[in-house]
């Protein structure tokens, strides 16, 4: 099963992606000769295999643990905005997203 | 009696105790080696310094000397993979995104090993790495390439391969790595030094700029056994409230039974009833037969020194390329949509509306193999290809996770190549994606698995290009690796050996 230009453009576009047309062709190709490496996979019988998630959890169940929901960070904005493309009064820019 | 050396060949241990023996101070130490990073600075291995930065943590660690403390890591210099946020010095892992960027916190493995609430170790600066962790030669970093000091036409390895470079040349005695597929061993590897990634949950994930959450991990990447065991002592530990997917257990001081060890007297057999795995799989016609001589000629001297090998197989060795590359760009597509232009990060200079902006930004800040991975994931993620292809690799991964606990049953240790050749050229494999992910095949299934793997220096191939043994331990068994490559460094000297002209 082999990609089309048009998945590419789907793709992209759910991974906020722009690829100029040049890009599209050539990470076709490159994909393309990714997913006929992937099809390998198919020959391996799952049915009934369990997905791993957490790779220690092979040994037994791995609880991941929580913590008391309570405020433990400082107020942090101003150093956390620090490397913020646009701020203004303590707030990210973002372009208008309701007219 | 041997000759007095520069302090840049002295590694952890030896700087730990002449500055624990007051014969050089921190300052002094850390001065020398900056002056060594600015006389080295065309390969490339650092992406930043900060001489006063690092000076004043040099200062405090003087005062924590002078004050009586005595710490096996105090005062001693490393540098951190640009992986690792800091406040003290910019993070852009490799990146353009990320240029300029300024954490406001510290990654957990920094703070413990830091001068101010650690370890006492005194920070030179960021080291290059592939773009976001994602590459096996670091000529995916957005900034430069970094050359590998034994041939300066050659890859160092990736996609820690800032951190190999400069500790193969001597620049840093000790760095941090990220291992997500075999970013600390092969670049371990592929330099002659010394890396180990700890079973997964190890060192605390907090701080790392994320690629593959089920996967990324921290270790150190030293010259030798005994100093990778004093560093990963104080980087692992439990992050209880701040990775939830950290273990629950103890740090653990793998340094002092090593130490122990030196006393034994020669001739002994010291690994004696340890039996190494050698999977069939590992040593077959894709490794080049260089790298097999001088990994066939390690498992001899594991041999004289008292293991035994044994055969066993991991039948699934090949499935791990395919696999990985499913789940690693999954997990990225995901962890990377958090670079948006809007809360940090590049920010396209000209858009329309929110969409465009998301779109021109991203695409503008992340390189090719980044976004080809992102594609992948986006893809392997996306509705009607979730089954067949994230699910899927997820099965494969259980199957190829139990296979080792098979292998386990009748062996200690695993051991094969680390990378089925030397260094490659700078640029050679850069637009064949796909022939750099075959390069990975033995490195990906034990980190799919989450088992602990380090790389040892074992001699070297063609171009004389060094040559690494990998090492794995079934979950939890760092000690028993170190030990045992500890074992092997006393008896050889590969992981002395220095390249020319450095």
């Amino acid at each position: 099963m082999a990609l089309t230009s048009q998945d590419i453009a789907r793709v992209a576009n759910l991974a906020r992606l722009e690829l100029r047309p040049e890009e599209t062709e050539h990470t076709l190709g490159q994909l393309n000769g990714f997913f006929a490496l992937v099809e390998q996979m198919d020959a391996v019988n799952t049915e009934g295999v369990e997905p791993l998630a957490h790779p220690a959890a092979v040994l037994g169940q791995i609880a991941l643990r929580l913590r008391e929901d309570i405020v433990t960070e400082p107020n942090q904005r101003e150093e956390s905005q620090k490397s913020a493309p646009a701020v203004e009064r303590g707030l990210f820019l973002v372009p208008r997203v309701i007219e | 009696m041997s000759l007095p050396k520069d302090l840049h060949d002295l590694g952890v241990v030896q700087l730990a105790a002449r500055l624990a023996a007051r014969e050089v101070s921190s300052v002094e130490v850390t001065q020398h080696f900056l002056a060594r990073i600015r006389q080295h600075e065309s390969l490339g291995a650092f992406l930043a310094t900060d001489a006063e930065v690092s000076l004043a943590q040099a200062r405090a660690a003087d005062a924590r000397l002078s004050a009586g403390e005595r710490s096996p890591l105090l005062g001693v210099p490393l540098a951190h993979k640009d992986i690792f946020v800091t406040r003290d010095f910019p993070t852009t892992a490799g990146s353009k995104m990320l240029a300029d960027y300024r954490s406001p916190f510290d990654a957990t493995v920094v703070s413990k090993l830091g001068v101010a609430h650690g370890a006492g170790m005194v920070t030179l600066g960021k080291l290059n790495c592939d773009e976001f962790a994602m590459g096996s030669g670091n000529d995916n970093s957005a900034y430069k390439p970094v050359q590998n000091p034994w041939d300066t036409s050659r890859i160092p390895g990736g996609s820690s391969g800032g951190s190999a470079a400069a500790v193969a040349a001597r620049l840093v005695p000790a760095a941090t790595g990220t291992d997500t597929g075999g970013s600390i061993r092969q670049p371990a590897a592929l330099t002659g030094i010394t890396g180990i990634k700890p079973t997964y949950g190890r060192c605390s994930r907090y701080g790392m700029v994320a690629f593959a959450s089920s996967l990324d991990q921290a270790g150190p990447m030293a010259r030798s056994a005994l100093d990778c065991a004093l560093l990963l002592s104080a980087m692992a530990g439990p992050d209880p409230d701040r990775d939830s997917t950290s273990l629950d257990l103890p740090a653990v001081d793998y340094a002092t039974d090593l130490i122990a060890a030196n006393a034994q007297g020669m001739g002994a057999t010291p690994l004696k009833g340890l039996r190494i795995g050698l999977p069939a799989q590992f040593f077959g016609a894709g490794c080049s037969v260089d790298v097999l001589k001088a990994v066939r000629a390690a498992l001899a001297e594991f041999e004289k020194l008292g293991a035994t090998l044994v055969d066993v197989s991991l039948p699934l060795t090949e499935l791990s390329i395919p696999v990985y590359y499913v789940i690693a760009p999954a997990e990225a597509s995901s962890n990377l949509s958090r670079f948006d232009g809007v809360r940090y990060g590049h920010r396209a200079a000209h858009y329309g509306d929110l969409t465009d902006m998301y779109k021109k930004s991203r695409s503008e800040g992340f390189g090719d193999e980044v976004t080809r991975r992102i594609m992948i994931g986006t893809y392997v993620l996306s509705h009607g290809y979730y089954d067949a292809y994230y699910l899927k690799a997820q099965k494969i991964r259980r199957l190829i996770a139990e296979d080792f606990q098979k292998a386990f049953a009748q062996c200690d240790i695993i051991a094969g190549p680390v990378s089925p050749t030397v260094a490659w050229k700078i640029g050679e494999k850069s637009d064949d994606p796909v022939a750099s992910y075959l390069a990975d095949i033995y490195t990906l299934s034990s980190s799919l698995a989450g088992l602990p793997g380090m790389s040892v220096p074992a001699g070297f191939g063609e171009h004389h290009m060094p040559v690494g043994l990998q090492l794995i331990g079934n979950y939890f068994k760092e000690a028993q690796l170190l030990g045992a490559a500890h074992q092997f460094q006393l008896a050889t000297d590969w992981h002395m050996r220095q390249p020319n002209g450095i």
